[in-house]
């Protein structure tokens, strides 16, 4: 069943139009997240759910139910934004049971006590509960403010950024924690960022936007191993996919309608360059610890590629390259030969 | 370009030692960064060198002179914070050439100077257009105008990417390191972020509590941890640590995990028994069916050329980065194969490595 949808919803700040003809159905359990550059849409996406935006045209459904024209209060969401709001004369406790305490609630305090202890548990703050709010590291303060999210039991939590303030270290632990926690708990998240990684090892499916649409939507597999677009392509990968003229490639393997060749990785091998294949020397080897780069130079176009921990290249060294099933795109940036199952959003 | 010096220098603000003890020395012409999590006394450390901050002992040399004493304006050096801070009001221009204007420079060398820097950051097509409507990048560029306008001996930046999204930072990191290559000068650079410090630096001062863990390069810190705290700072994700009680002699190649003999780099200390922490990067961790080093998959994150695999095992966890083309299965059992000669091993204690082969001939700071 699905928890949330938004129906060809389209919306306009003055001559911007920040989304348009968007569709998008979340199904109940599912972690959505929108991929996308600043400015792409995705904030917009998220308040329009909320109801802190009205749209221009369209229709935004929670549970079956038409909320299009309900203001946020009425509407069963939960929203994490990227600064953590947290009241800070409050006890970590209080700050989590607030939301339980508004009056349209009038839940009892031992369930709320049950609640906000289940909640702190899952987020390992219990022994801080009696803490000032401002007494807390930040790691700790996006927590309270993802756990005031948790209490309430919405149909859907809509999450801005929510690590984005976090240094790299306690993000790529709460990222693993909030996977847990909406796996536990199977709770339907619709989560937007511009991290490639929050996208591909939280998802369930990625939705990558740009411009106020919806490019493609699927599961990260998909979306990194079948994008639809040359833009598509470029969201995902680390180093980014290196995109070629199709002229440098001369071969007959490459489909005719095809101008631009995208190459990752795992589509290059470098071997000796007294093997056939077009001959590319090693302009630079980046080390960046566990993630080498190789930067190499094929005719005047430069080539990143991850650097294989047993082959020892070195800056001048002449290579010969071969490419597997690399990803073709025509002159419109659309891929050829696309098998249609990445999903066209 | 200058060097920079500093000698055992400490800052205790009341009651509370920021700054214990720190030494290091910046070449002429080389980009240092000083990384290490909120609170280790980098920004401290750094405000000391800028003369924003007195240290409480210790020296600060700048080209050898002596300057632990003299104000920031005497020193001559830049301190860029978050870049971004431009006066929305002025131009370009004017906001590139501000600094010289402050200390009322000749118009004609202003002139000069502005055109000369807008040329380097390859802005100078720029110079009469109001800050309000560039993109972020060329925003960047003109902060960075600013701060380098001055031809200063030294500059000393503060995160000044904090405030960007991923994707940019990492264009600025190269496009920072690029300046910096081409107008010769000794940076200093302040960040929390060990991907921008791997990126960027020359060497690498890792900060804890207060104090410098180890000095080096970015690979030699990375393939050669000092500490338990370093080698978990370094690496996304960072090293796994087993657990292990043993007993070690000089000369021993391999260590026993519950009976499980492992072989490791020539240990050169001997050690009576105690508890260890081996020391193992993902990319160093492989499966093998042959292996009785046995664990059970308890996670695979999917990155699109590597997956990182969690593996449970009696002695502790262990993250492998193996191509996504392996298929893993959660639940599953596995061998585990580490690569030897890039094992460390650490007494779990002290959190300090062991002397190995790994580790001679590499150590250096």
């Amino acid at each position: 069943m699905a928890d949330v949808a938004l129906v060809q919803v389209s919306k306009s700040f003055g001559a911007v139009e920040a989304v348009r003809g968007f569709s998008l159905s979340i199904a109940d359990g599912e972690f959505v997240v929108l991929l996308g550059p600043t400015g792409a849409g995705k904030t917009t996406t998220l308040r329009l759910i909320a109801g802190l935006e009205r749209p221009d045209r369209g229709s935004v459904v929670i549970k079956g139910r038409d909320v299009t024209e309900q203001v946020p209060a009425e509407r069963d969401v939960a929203f994490v934004f990227q600064q953590y709001s947290l009241y800070p004369h409050l006890t970590v406790y209080d700050n989590l049971a607030f939301p339980l305490r508004s009056p349209a609630r009038r839940m009892n305090e031992s369930v709320i006590r049950r609640r906000v202890q289940q909640v702190a548990e899952l987020l390992h703050i219990e022994h801080k509960l009696d803490n000032r709010a401002t007494a807390l590291s930040g790691g700790e303060m996006q927590r309270v403010a993802i756990g005031r999210a948790l209490v309430r039991e919405p149909a859907v939590y809509l999450m801005d950024e929510p690590l984005s303030s976090l240094d790299a270290k306690l993000r790529a632990e709460l990222r693993l924690e909030l996977k847990r926690i909406q796996r536990e708990l199977g709770t339907t998240i619709l989560y937007v960022t511009h991290d490639q990684i929050e996208a591909m090892t939280m998802a369930d499916r990625i939705g990558v936007m740009n411009e106020g649409a919806l490019i493609q939507l699927g599961t990260p597999r998909e979306i990194y191993e079948r994008p639809n677009s040359a833009y598509v392509a470029s969201r995902l990968g680390t180093p980014a996919i290196n995109l070629i003229p199709a002229e440098l490639l001369r071969s007959d393997a490459v489909p005719p309608n095809v101008r631009t060749v995208g190459l990752r990785t795992e589509h290059i091998r470098i071997s000796s360059a007294d093997r056939s294949g077009p001959l590319a020397q090693v302009h630079w080897v980046e080390h960046l610890g566990d993630q080498n780069h190789v930067h190499l130079k094929l005719a005047t176009h430069s080539l990143v590629t991850l650097a294989d921990p047993v082959q020892q290249l070195r800056a001048g060294d002449q290579v010969s390259l071969e490419f597997t099933d690399p990803l073709y795109f025509d002159s419109a940036g659309n891929r050829v030969g696309s098998d249609g199952a990445g999903g066209r959003a | 370009m200058a060097e920079i010096k500093v000698e055992q220098v400490t800052k205790t603000f009341e009651t509370f030692a920021a700054v214990k003890g720190v030494s290091f020395t910046v070449d002429h012409g080389s980009f240092f960064v000083i990384l290490g999590p909120s609170g280790c006394g980098k920004t401290t450390t750094l405000r000391m060198i800028a003369g924003l901050e007195l240290p409480t002992s210790g020296r600060i040399l700048l080209d050898g002179e002596n300057v632990t004493g003299l104000r920031a304006s005497a020193r001559d050096i830049a301190f860029v914070f978050q870049l971004f801070a431009l006066y929305p009001h002025m131009n370009v221009r004017q906001n590139i050439g501000f600094p010289l204007r402050c200390q009322n420079y000749p118009r004609a060398e202003i002139r000069r100077s502005v055109e000369e820097t807008a040329k380097l950051l390859r802005i100078d097509h720029l110079l009469e257009r109001r800050v309000g409507g560039l993109s972020g990048g060329d925003r960047q560029r003109v902060a960075l105008g600013r701060a380098i306008v001055r031809r200063p001996k030294a500059f000393l930046m503060d995160e000044p990417l904090g405030a960007l999204d991923s994707e940019f930072r990492r264009l600025m990191c190269g496009e920072l390191r690029e300046l910096h290559d081409r107008i010769d000068a000794t940076s200093i650079y302040i960040t929390h972020d060990q991907l921008e410090a791997m990126a960027m630096a020359d060497r690498i001062a890792i900060m804890n509590q207060g104090m410098v863990e180890q000095i080096g390069t970015p690979q030699e810190i990375y393939d050669r941890p000092n500490t338990m705290f370093v080698a978990d700072f370094i690496g996304a994700p960072p090293m796994s640590f087993l657990d292990i009680r043993a007993s070690l002699s000089r000369g021993a190649r391999s260590i026993e995990i519950d009976g499980v003999p492992v072989e490791m780099p020539e240990v050169f200390e001997d050690r009576a028994e105690g508890r260890f922490a081996l020391g193992v990067r993902p990319e160093n961790v492989s499966f093998a069916d042959s292996s009785q080093l046995r664990g059970r998959v308890i996670g695979a994150e999917y990155l699109g050329t590597t997956q990182i695999v969690t593996v449970t095992t009696a002695n502790g966890q262990i993250k492998a980065r193996l191509p996504s083309a392996n298929a893993v299965r959660v639940g599953e059992q596995v061998g585990l194969a580490l690569r030897p000669d890039r094992l460390s091993l650490f007494d779990a204690s002290s959190g300090q490595a062991l002397s190995s082969a790994l580790y001679a001939g590499g150590r250096h700071g």
